[in-house]
Parts: structure tokens; sequence; C-alpha cells
């Protein structure tokens, strides 16, 4: 399957600022593509070039294979971090209005919000003004517009800011249907909990560059660093004793009257070498492979790839 | 082009039902309805009466000065200092001295008018056209032409202006009616075009403008509230021209039942020395004279070529407003609040200005090379060229005007296109105008 969006080679530079500096990047169809980076990162500018809201310097982009044309435009929902809506219009007109202009005819627009609205149990709102709404109320009625054309590709930038934990289940849950029926979708979010429970591809962008990109299975596996952690009773100083050269103790506290210990794996051994060496001394509660989250490989990641000046020889940080 | 029909669509009717249109179009033909009752009841209010004391040391001129409603001359056999002194007590507007001199040719230059505010036009009018006429009799009778003959010399010219199709016209009416034009054109760039500017500055503020380019093009946006704003201001117009009509009709019906309105309106547009040659002339044939005049002037309507002018008005209110309106669009786009707007209106009201100005001018000479030029350039050609097309203007003039009009209005756009799709997704930083020249240079 050609993925939904292909980009290759994207440059773009504002007078004397690199933005996007040589992305190449496929998004696979079905999945949900979470963009990641620091504020600043090239990350919008990135979402903007691929809702042709901006031209790249060079480089081209692929929908579905086909060349990106102002066509495509009408297969994508894009929900953009600084978004609003007219504050003096009804909210009924106001989404017909976002309705049509993504093509959508009249009558058909109508069917679709009226379903909607019923979905979201909205229907009382019909006729109120959006200055009249909050601001989870107005994220709402956003979020419609942009899924009501039923878009095969959605952008959603901090799609969860302004909702309360029960709206934003609701929205997680449309997500996942919307992909279950076909959409991809890309999730840009600083909020890492939910990449991990929604995303199924990432990519980490940090001053313009692409510096990681993979399903998130398989970044998760390429950072993990060998880490367990072992729950035990006992004497600390015969655990401590027990490990030899082949594992690091990278800390070990107490805990309700439970140690509990990190262990780093050195030279390829294995847990069952660990628990060898471990039963003769201590009671052994429990052992688990620490898997990095991706909070953690963001830190990791953007902190390594953060310029660095290079004065009298000595990397020095900013 | 489905697109900017549906944002025009949207910017029109949004506007055109707000209670402020409404409002707006009741109020216009009634302020408008309004300005000609003020002026016509000013004129009828306004009976002061200026006495002017007459001090003739030559006695000359002793029951020359003819009296009108405005003006009563008394001639006072005083010294004029005593007459000045007593000037307030008196309640005199002003004391004319004319001192006794040897000859004509000295008095000429002798005359006083002493007053305690300045006088005005009308006044220093009449008594220098009194005086003129006297010493000139007198000049003649030295030169040995008896009172006699001079009836027979003296001329009085009555110098009707007609075009070339044997038409009456009226220069008074038609300076009118094109600075009124140039006046209204003017009204409405600056209203509609901060109409426009406004509008994008909504849309950036309320932060929608991201989610609608994403579905329409920066400039199918731009285009589409700059057109739905100019119908906008063409339904107005529409309503006031109708409104205004039916407002006219009524008010002349009511407030001068009997005599022809028309008649009124010549009355207020003669002044200078016409009217007062007119009103010099005692009663003869006073009901004939009337007639005539009421004749002439329902030609002056019928050489005055409507449908052009309100063609041209609706050409030239376009062209100027897409002109400046697209300008208006940029400044919005670059700012972040209306306060900031303020730096760069500047260049945008400065040539607006001009073109006001030139207006006055040409408004005297409507073939001069100011008039020419001010009508060519497209920043200012709306406005003096709407002064200029009453008196008739070449055609290749206005050709000429109307070309470089629609290219001024292109290439604004293409500039104004440039700032606006950079501007409006940027926000919180304080624009120079050496950014917008960069974004005008950007590539996207």
């Amino acid at each position: 399957m050609n993925p939904i969006i292909s980009i290759d080679h994207v440059s773009k530079s504002y007078t004397n600022q690199v933005v996007l500096d040589d992305i190449c990047l496929d998004i696979p169809a079905q999945s949900i593509f979470g963009l990641l980076g620091p504020n600043g990162a090239g990350k919008t500018t990135l979402i903007r070039v691929i809702t042709q809201i901006t031209a790249p310097d060079s480089g081209r982009l692929f929908f579905n294979g086909e060349p990106l044309m102002s066509h495509h435009i009408s297969s994508m929902g894009y929900l953009p971090e600084e978004r609003g809506l007219y504050k003096k219009m009804e909210v009924g007109e106001q989404v017909l209005y976002l309705a049509r202009l993504k093509g959508l005819k009249r009558a058909d627009a109508m069917q679709r919000i009226k379903y909607w609205f019923e979905k979201f149990e909205i229907q009382a709102w019909w006729k109120k003004k959006v200055e009249e709404l909050s601001k989870g109320m107005a994220q709402k009625v956003q979020f419609i517009s942009t899924v009501l054309h039923r878009p095969q590709f959605l952008i959603l930038d901090e799609p969860f800011t302004g909702f309360d934990p029960i709206n934003a289940e609701l929205i997680k849950n449309e997500l996942l249907e919307l992909r279950k029926n076909g959409s991809s979708i890309i999730l840009s979010t600083h909020r890492m909990e939910s990449v991990e429970e929604l995303c199924t591809h990432i990519s980490l962008m940090n001053h313009a560059k692409l510096i990681l990109e993979g399903s998130v299975k398989d970044v998760r596996r390429q950072y993990k660093s060998n880490l367990y952690e072992i729950h035990f009773s006992g004497n600390t100083i015969g655990f401590t004793h027990a490990l030899w050269t082949g594992f690091e103790l990278i800390y070990l506290r107490e805990e309700d009257g439970i140690q509990i210990a990190r262990v780093k794996m050195l030279n390829q051994h294995t847990p069952n070498e660990l628990l060898t060496a471990l039963l003769p001394n201590v009671q052994v509660l429990g052992l688990q492979e620490i898997i990095p989250g991706m909070n953690d490989i963001f830190i990791q990641m953007v902190g390594e790839t953060n310029p660095s000046v290079v004065l009298n020889g000595k990397p020095v940080h900013k | 082009m489905e697109k900017i029909f549906l944002v025009l669509q949207r910017e029109y009717i949004t506007r055109v039902r707000k209670r402020s249109f409404l409002i707006m179009t009741i109020l216009g033909p009634l302020l408008m309805g309004g300005i000609f009752v003020t002026t016509v009841m000013l004129d009828k209010v306004d009976t002061e009466v200026k006495t002017i004391a007459i001090v003739d040391e030559t006695h000359i001129f002793q029951d020359k000065f003819k009296d009108n409603e405005k003006i009563v001359f008394k001639v006072v056999n005083e010294p004029v200092d005593s007459v000045l002194e007593k000037s307030n007590t008196e309640g005199y507007f002003g004391v004319l001295h004319i001192p006794k001199t040897h000859d004509l040719d000295e008095l000429e230059k002798a005359v006083t008018l002493y007053s305690e505010s300045q006088p005005g036009m009308d006044v220093l009018s009449r008594i220098k056209f009194t005086l003129e006429k006297e010493i000139n009799t007198h000049k003649y009778i030295e030169a040995g032409i008896d009172e006699e003959k001079l009836q027979k010399i003296r001329t009085d010219v009555e110098l009707r202006t007609k075009d070339m199709e044997n038409k009456e016209t009226n220069t008074p009416l038609t300076t009118g009616l094109g600075f009124g034009g140039g006046l209204l054109i003017y009204m409405f760039i600056f209203i509609y075009g901060a109409m426009v500017m406004r509008g994008v500055l909504e849309e950036k503020t309320s932060r929608i403008v991201e989610v609608i380019i994403s579905s329409v093009k920066p400039f199918q946006l731009m285009m589409g509230k700059i057109i739905g704003v100019a119908l906008v201001g063409l339904t107005q117009f529409l309503l006031w021209v109708v409104l205004t009509t039916c407002i006219y009709a009524g008010l002349s019906q009511f407030m001068l039942h009997g005599k022809s309105d028309k008649d009124k309106v010549e009355a207020m547009m003669h002044q200078g020395p016409a009217g007062q040659a007119a009103k010099l002339n005692p009663e003869s044939g006073h009901g004939n004279l009337e007639n005539e005049r009421s004749l002439a002037l329902s030609g002056v309507m019928e050489s005055i070529n409507f449908p052009l002018i309100i063609g041209m008005f609706i050409f030239y209110f376009l062209g100027g407003y897409l002109l400046y309106s697209a300008l208006f669009a940029a400044i919005g786009s670059a700012v972040d609040s209306e306060t900031d707007t303020q730096q760069f209106m500047l260049p945008v009201t400065i040539p607006l200005l001009i073109a006001y100005i030139a207006a006055i001018t040409v408004m005297q000479n409507p073939q001069g090379n100011v008039a020419f030029w001010f009508s060519i350039i497209p920043f200012t050609s709306p406005i003096v060229m709407m002064v200029r097309i009453p008196f008739g203007v070449p055609v290749y003039q206005v050709v000429l005007s109307m070309v470089f009009l629609i290219l001024g209005f292109l290439a604004t756009t293409w500039i104004a296109a440039k700032i606006y799709r950079t501007g409006i997704l940027m926000y919180g930083k304080k624009v120079s105008y050496r950014e917008l020249m960069k974004w005008v240079r950007y590539h996207n």
C-alpha cells in the first residue's frame, strides 16, 4: 500500500533561518502518526507544507502516490494549533460554511452535521453564537468541522487541549474509529502519554531536521537500554555483592519495606544470569524490563541533538 | 472561483444582516435630507441684517448704495472719527469712509472699510461693485460722455453657457455634482476599506484564518472578502439613491409647496455677480424671468448625462475601492490588533488626502494640468476624475485613466496578496516596513 503522504527531500527557509532541512518522510496509510519535537523544531511549517498553506523551496510531496495538488485539499482535514471560529456567527451556520469550503454540497453537509451533532449531543447549540460557547465546546465544534467531509487524511495539532478527560476520551475514541475506517492521521502533540496510547508511528524533529522515525514499537525497542528493575527483600549488602562485573547497579532504594533496584545488563548478559547470581543471596519478588517511554526518548534525543558550540576544544551546551 | 463565491457570500450576508447596516442605510439618506433641509432653513433663518454706516465726504455716493435683505447702508453726515466712536452703540457692523480727494484716480485707492469683525465676501464684493460702478460713471462724465450716452454705452451681457449640442449648462450645478461624487468615493473608500481591514483582523485575532486557508487559498479568501464588502457598499449606495430620491421628492413636495423645487435649488446655486445683478434688477418682468429660469434649469438637468455619471461613479468607486482595499487588507494581515494599524495607515491615507485636496483645485479648473495628471494617476484618479466627469472629459483621457486604474489595482492586489499570505499566519511580531518588503519577496 502506498504511503498516504510521501515527503521527498523537502527544504524551506525564511530569510536567514532554515526551517525545514531536507526532510524525507513517509506517512503510512491507516497509521496514527505522531509528529513530535520541541517548540520551533519546524513541525508547524512541515504541516503547512503538507496542507499547501506554504510551498517548499525545494523537494516534492506525494499524496497517495500522486504529486500533491490543490484538489487534494478536499481529502484532508486540518485542525491547526492556532484555531478559532467566527465569534459572531451561529454554530450551525459556521460548520456548514466550513464544510462547503471543503467542497461539500449543502444538503450533504447538512445531513452529516446533523449526524455529528447528534453523536456529540450538541444539537441544542445550532443557533448559538460561537462567543457563547466555552473553550471546550468550541473545540468540539472545531473537531467536527475538521472531520465532517470524511477526509482520508487528518492533521491534528494538539487536538486535546481545552478538553476535560471525558471529552478527551471521546475524541480519542473517534480518532481510533476514524483510523479503523481507513483514515490516516498525523497527531502533533507534546503529550507523550497520548502518543503512547494512540500512535502507531512517530517521527521526532529538532532544529529543522528529522532525527528519529519509525513505528512506535521499533523505536522503543531501539531505545531500550537493557535496564531491569528488581524487587526483593533481604540484605542489601548481599545484593550488591552478588552483582558481578556483568551488571551495573544504577540505583537502590527502599519502599514500604521492599528493596527496589535498577540494574543495567552489561556485555549481553541475560536476566536469567542475573537471577542465578541473586537467588542465593536475596528473596526476589519481581523482575521487569524497563522499556523507555516516549517522554524519555524525546528528552534524550532532543538533548543529544541540541547544537553545542565547540569552545577551546570542549563541547559547551548553549 | 466557487470558493471565492462562498467566501464572498458569507462576507456579504453577515454584513448586510447586521443591525448597523440597516441603521446606516436609513440614516444615510436622512442625513443627506437633513443637510438639504438645514441648508434651506439656514438660508431662511440667517436674517441678521448688517448695517454699514457710510461717511461720504465726496457726496457722490449718497444714494447709490442699494440695500438688500442682509445689508443695510446708512449715510451719516458726520466726521468719521465720531462715527467710529459711536459705532458700537449704534450697532453698526462697519463704517465705510470715503474721503475727499482731488481726483477720481486718487479716490480709487482711498476708500476704507472699518469693522469690528472681519467682513464676509458678500459685503466686500457689494461695496466694491457699487464704488467701481459709480467711479466709472464719473470718469465717463469727466471724459465728456454725458449720462444719456452712458446709458446707451452701458451693456449688461447675460452669458448663457451651452454645450456643443445646444443644451444649457450650469457650472455651479456641474461643480456640485462632480465634487459630490468625488467626495462620496473618498468616503466610501475609507469606510469600506476600513471594513475590509477589520474583517481581516477579526479572522486573524479569532484564529480562524488558518482553518480557512487549509481549504481556501489565501488569495481567494482575500478577494472573496474584498468583493463581498464591495457588494455591501454598492447595495448601500443603491439603497441610498432610492431612499434619498424618495425622501427628496417627499420633502420638496412638503416644504416648497407650489413653487418648483428646481427654482429653489437654482436660487441656492446662484451666488456671485449673476445673482446680485438679478437682485439689483427690481421687479421688472419677475414672473417671466422666473419661468424662463426654471425652463433653463430643466434644460440643464437634461444636459447632464446622469446614466454616464452614475456609471462612471460605479466604475471609479469599484476601481478606487479595489485598489485601496487590497492595501487595507494587507495592513490588517500584518498587525495583531487594531491599535497597531496606525503606523501603516499613513501611506494609504496620504494619497487619498492629496486626491481630496487636488479635487478642490480641479473644481476651479477641470481641464488644467493638475486635473489631467491627478486623474491619470491611479491613486488619485477615482476622486479627481469623478470631479471632472460632469464637465466633460476627452475620451482618450478617460480610457487612459481607466486602464491605469485597472493596472494600479492589479499591482496593489498582487503586492497586498504577498503581504497578506505571510501576515495572516504571523502572530506576536512587531512588523516593520522592512519586514513587509521581505514578505513581498518571499516565495510561498
